[in-house]
């Protein structure tokens, strides 16, 4: 796939291909998918006892498998799927399997760019990852929250170091989990690790821990902060100071700490999904000043606009500046961006997009009788559709493109942005 | 028959008794003060405050009523035993009173809150119980089988120790076998934006597989636009909010719901499972600080007559057994779904009793609350504390128990095989799935 | 000190410190719970909702509706026949009334004829010996009763029992009269300060489980 500069930015809209037309009858086809650049769409089709294969703008490939899932294009554009083959498992990456196969695959994760995919295995009865092909050289009795550095270069997962009996809660208790890096884990262990992360280098790890039934912390680098807490949700770097910081319960309410310190008092019914801004001078967060209020608050400092049932998807803009979300109020949803509720409510909205240059926001909408469409800077596109992906915008930021499904065919439509409100 | 209760005293278990063997009096009296003097103090204050000691409760609970009205089981007697002295002594309660205390908090009670109903002032002992756990939790004499179930769900995200690829895995399984009877048969994994997330307990795909399958299939057949999850958060269950570890509670209920809003779904359809449903709807939820489901739950009783009632399922044929109606604590006074859940069973059996009392005054089934989950040590402990349900189910002289929870299941059979019932217990699920009408698959 | 001046000071300074301990003990214990519930406990309010407030309140006060008031006929009688006559004797007697209207209020409200009232003291006195003889034999009860309780109810029906002989003339009348006076007065002072003061919490517990089982969990608290 070209750089998103390369892309075909003229407005207007272009008919990729006719849903009804298929180079192969198929017993179904699964959900569609669509490339970032929209000039494909991909799914899964069943082809009788032939087993599955993927059809790719209505065209089937030739080669087969006993069983695929987990189609999705990862952000290079290439397409990649879990595919089964003699009861053995791999990862199939546009036309080719990784040579390695293996008992169970599955959690593909992507860098940021695309460039490396990961993936979560089991063999043997042994876990661990696979890096663009590659095993980790020791895998472990049991491993989960998996994840690969935003770089790429690095992946790490919580991983069981200690056998334990059946129902023995004292093993337990010693501390039988740790963290691994590239399959290698920390000398240390503890009763529980949760989500690692990494820091922008990919150097550092860090993750929350519980030492005993109460008191939780946050390990660095496997070395854990002195200060416990009753709770703790997941950390991440600073990418700019390499500081940590981490939402942490005391007496009840919820706060912010960095290095074992807190930053934001402890005022919150919870606050949590934090993301630091590019530049790591801002902190945000999503949190309950209320007890049923949600919004958003950046380095402390908590938005005036709430939501009743729930805001989530938070998205920090690439100046830092800016952030958006999803709110929630009763059954309907809307999106707050700027401390701003945009007019109109809808039955879903998935998490929205910036423009490179932080200027404009939008976001896929799910509307009355499962229709689709986008909102752009707070306007909604003239026009819904059966089916719709995430609006991208131009690497300038003047232009969106939707990828879409109307009338029974897949199209890609580019508009020029309309003016944001403020 | 009188229970024995002088045999109540040799139950050993290996939770409370090695943690107790590290206990020492200050940190006891340390963890009561603090955990009596800070959390939930305004429910605890008015608890204990207007409580008369009239004893009206007593009559609520099966313990009581199944050991003969002996007041050690009533409500405000568990109270008396545990929480009481802990108030009046500022904390300065013996090592072998925890003992009694947890044994008593854990596998005499299944915070079933029929007793809630029956006061006059509506105290929630099921509550004043949830807060002994608590106190027993951070002593660190929560029963080991019950401890264990939760650090299953610490380390895991699901109460079985269900490893991440034991999960897909089974449900791949479950998809292959169905479409030899369904041949368009999917289980759609992380299908986002589908109309239904559906959620299950983790004993589901480590035991009892044909579970999903049935529930997969009547899903297939009313043309329900459903996933499930590939990651965690597809089990509702929740022994943590049993054993008082509220803040693992607030994790899995994160991790629950945060899995479905990112697979942008209207609502979560929870299998046949009561306790689940109390955690996600009504106790998980507010850790977390929502007051209301960020993503709506419907238990599957509801969603069943919705799906009944709108004729995407249809009865294909009755079954003639006379059958009674079991409510799960949690459906009924959690949530009030005694109805639908009548008139889901009456679809396929027609031939259906009372048994008394019924719906919202249902007797809990003695294995909830976490009951159950104390293992096979505390087995006979529910089991005779359950007399008054053998009694009850006898009086129906019903063949079939049509019973929509998990833990429903557990308790009955063992009371059923105990007492020497010879009932069979179904789920809804189960009835439905053999029953209905199956355009959908390959003909026979 | 002559019968006099204790009569004065005992419907004087003691009076007004009974009542303004009973008045202020109760506004505290709404305001203390009100408080603990919104610092300590805020999901409580969160749920509250009026609608199922009343409705339990009005299920729970009506005798038979609920399931245990069904369940026990006769402890339901004799309940509300004891709280009825509770409130309402000493409020609307005539003799109390005339205190109120000729002293510190200067109001007069209706009054029950002293026929009525002098019946309902003797039904509030019955009905405390059936609680106390209730607690020695219902295993139930008696588990979870102490000497305290007892006293409780001892003195829950001290000032109907000194109202009555003093009304009926019974005894030395100044005596008793002072006697009644005194029992009256801890009465009301005890209230804010044992589990009396379910007077003021019950209704408080009662609402809010009322809404929990009304408005959360859709089912009935009855
Ligand atoms: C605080 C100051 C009080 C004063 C000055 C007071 C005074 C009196 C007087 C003068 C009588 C009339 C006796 C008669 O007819 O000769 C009376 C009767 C009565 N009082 Fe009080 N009283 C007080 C408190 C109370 C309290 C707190 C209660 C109840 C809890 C109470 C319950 C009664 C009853 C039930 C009777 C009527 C007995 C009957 O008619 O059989 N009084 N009181
Ligand atoms: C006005 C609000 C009041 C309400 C709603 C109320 C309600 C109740 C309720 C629901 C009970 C539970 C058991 C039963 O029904 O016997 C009870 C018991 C009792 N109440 Fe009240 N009450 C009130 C006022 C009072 C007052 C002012 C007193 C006396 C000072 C009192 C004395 C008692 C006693 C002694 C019992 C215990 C009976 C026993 O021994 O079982 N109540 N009350
Ligand atoms: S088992 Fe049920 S009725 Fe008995 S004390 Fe516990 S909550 Fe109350
Ligand atoms: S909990 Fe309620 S019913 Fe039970 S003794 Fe206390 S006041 Fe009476």
């Amino acid at each position: 796939m070209q750089p998103a500069t390369a892309w075909d930015w003229s407005p207007g809209k272009k008919d990729i291909w006719d849903l009804s037309k298929h180079s192969r009858e198929a017993q179904w086809h699964e959900e569609l998918y669509a490339s970032p650049d929209g000039e494909k769409t991909a799914s899964i089709a069943k082809y009788g006892d032939e087993g599955f294969g993927i059809c790719v703008n209505g065209q089937a490939q030739e080669r087969l498998f006993e069983k695929i899932w987990n189609l999705r294009f990862a952000p290079d554009g290439r397409l990649t799927a879990i595919v089964q083959e003699e009861m053995d498992w791999s990862v199939l990456v546009d036309d080719e399997v990784w040579p390695e196969e293996y008992a169970f695959v599955w959690g593909v994760q992507f860098s940021q760019t695309g460039g490396t995919i990961a993936a979560s295995i089991q063999q043997d009865g042994e876990y661990g990852m696979v890096v663009n092909g590659e095993a980790w050289p020791t895998l472990y009795q049991n491993a989960n929250n998996f994840v690969l550095a935003k770089d790429g270069s690095a992946t790490a997962a919580v991983v069981q170091v200690k056998n334990i009996p059946q129902a023995d809660i004292w093993t337990y208790k010693e501390g039988c989990f740790s963290v691994a890096i590239d399959g290698n884990a920390w000398d240390t262990s503890f009763m529980n690790c949760w989500t690692p992360v990494f820091d922008a280098e990919a150097k550092r790890v860090a993750c929350q821990v519980r030492h005993t039934l109460y008191d939780y912390s946050i390990v660095v680098d496997g070395q854990a902060w002195s200060s416990t807490f009753p709770s703790v949700w997941d950390p991440c770097f600073n990418p700019a100071t390499g500081a940590v910081a981490a939402p942490v319960r005391m007496a009840g309410k919820w706060g912010m700490a960095q290095d074992n310190e807190l930053i934001w008092d402890a005022k919150f019914f919870n606050c949590w999904n934090q993301q630091f801004s590019a530049d790591g001078k801002n902190l945000w967060a999503i949190v309950a000043p209320k007890f049923g209020r949600w919004t958003l608050a950046v380095n402390g400092q908590v938005w005036g606009k709430t939501f009743g049932t729930m805001v989530t998807d938070m998205t920090v803009a690439p100046d830092g500046k800016h952030a958006a979300a999803v709110g929630k109020e009763g059954d309907k949803y809307a999106i707050i961006a700027n401390d701003t509720i945009w007019v109109g409510w809808y039955d879903m909205v998935w998490k929205p997009v910036f423009s490179s240059d932080s200027h404009n926001v939008a976001a896929k909408v799910k509307r009355a009788g499962d229709r689709y469409t986008v909102v752009i800077n707070g306007q909604v596109h003239n026009e819904d559709f059966d089916q719709c992906w995430d609006p991208v915008f131009s690497p300038e930021g003047t232009k969106v493109m939707l990828r879409v499904v109307k009338d029974g065919k897949y199209s890609r439509i580019v508009i020029p942005v309309p003016s944001s409100h403020h | 028959m009188t229970v024995d209760t002088q045999e109540k005293k040799i139950i050993e278990d290996p939770g409370i008794d090695q943690g107790a063997a590290k206990l020492t009096p200050e940190k006891i009296a340390q963890v009561i003060n603090t955990t009596l003097g800070t959390e939930n103090l305004a429910r605890l204050y008015a608890y204990t405050k207007t409580c008369v000691h009239c004893g009206l409760c007593s009559d609520a609970c099966h313990y009581f009523l199944s050991h003969d009205r002996d007041p050690k089981y009533s409500p405000v007697g568990k109270i008396k035993n545990t929480l009481w002295p802990m108030i009046k002594n500022k904390g300065k309660v013996s090592v072998e009173f925890m003992k009694e205390a947890a044994r008593i908090a854990h596998t005499e009670c299944n915070l079933c809150r029929r007793c809630v109903q029956y006061c006059p002032f509506g105290i929630d002992t099921a509550f004043m119980i949830s807060t002994v756990r608590r106190i027993v939790h951070k002593l660190a004499l929560t029963p080991q089988y019950i401890q264990d179930t939760a650090h299953s769900h610490a380390a895991t995200m699901n109460q079985m120790w269900v490893k991440e690829d034991e999960w897909i895995d089974a449900l791949m399984w479950q998809e292959d076998e169905a479409r030899d009877e369904f041949p368009d048969f999917r289980i759609p994994l992380d299908k986002e934006g589908s109309d239904v997330y559906y959620s299950v307990i983790g004993p589901e795909p480590k035991f009892r597989t044909q579970l999903i399958y049935q529930a997969a299939a009547i899903f297939h057949e009313a043309g329900v636009d459903f996933t499930m999850p590939s990651g965690t958060g597809w089990d509702n269950s929740d022994m943590c909010m049993f054993t008082g570890d509220f803040e693992m509670m607030g994790r899995l209920k994160r991790d629950h719901y945060e899995s479905a809003m990112k697979l942008k779904v209207n609502k979560i359809v929870m299998g046949e499972c009561g306790h689940a449903y109390r955690s996600v709807y009504d106790m998980g939820n507010r850790w977390l600080g929502w007051r209301e489901m960020p993503v709506p739950i419907i238990h599957s009783i509801q969603y069943f007559y919705e799906l009944l009632m709108a004729g995407k399922i249809k009865v294909a044929s009755t079954i003639d057994k006379l059958a009674t109606f079991h409510d799960p604590c949690n459906t009924v006074r959690g949530m009030g779904l005694h109805e639908m859940g009548r008139a889901v069973a009456k679809a396929f059996v027609p031939n259906m009793v009372e048994m008394y009392p019924n719906r919202e005054h249902n007797y809990c089934c003695a294995a909830g609350g976490g009951v159950i989950n104390c293992g096979p040590p505390h087995k006979m402990t529910r089991v005779h504390g359950n007399k008054i349900k053998a009694e009850q189910l006898k009086a129906t002289g019903a063949e079939l128990i049509v019973a929509p929870c998990h833990n429903c299941h557990g308790g009955l059979e063992d009371i059923v095989h105990h007492y020497k019932l010879d009932m069979e217990i179904k789920f809804l699920g189960d009835i439905i799935y053999e029953h209905m009408v199956k355009t959908k698959a390959v003909e026979e | 000190m002559s019968m006099h001046t204790l009569y004065n000071l005992v419907t004087g300074p003691l009076a007004w410190a009974a009542f303004a301990i009973f008045i202020g003990g109760m506004l505290a214990k709404f305001i203390y719970l009100t408080y603990l519930a919104k610092k300590k406990d805020p999901t409580v309010f969160a749920y509250l909702s009026t609608k199922h407030v009343i409705r339990s309140w009005f299920m729970w006060s009506v005798p038979f509706v609920a399931k245990n008031w069904r369940l026990r006929p006769l402890f339901t009688v004799v309940t509300f026949a004891f709280h009825i006559s509770l409130l309402a004797a000493p409020i609307f007697l005539m003799a109390h009334v005339m205190m109120w209207s000729e002293g510190v209020l200067g109001i007069s409200f209706w009054t029950l004829p002293d026929q009525v009232a002098d019946w309902m003291t003797v039904i509030v006195i019955v009905c405390c010996v059936y609680f106390a003889v209730r607690r020695m034999i219902v295993p139930e009860a008696k588990y979870v009763t102490d000497i305290k309780d007892f006293l409780m109810l001892i003195l829950v029906a001290l000032p109907f029992i000194t109202g009555f002989l003093a009304y009926h003339q019974i005894g030395d009348y100044k005596v008793m009269i002072i006697l009644h006076i005194v029992s009256g007065e801890v009465w009301l002072a005890m209230i804010p300060f044992t589990w009396l003061g379910h007077m003021i919490l019950g209704p408080m517990v009662r609402g809010y489980m009322g809404s929990e089982f009304g408005a959360v969990r859709h089912v009935k608290d009855w």
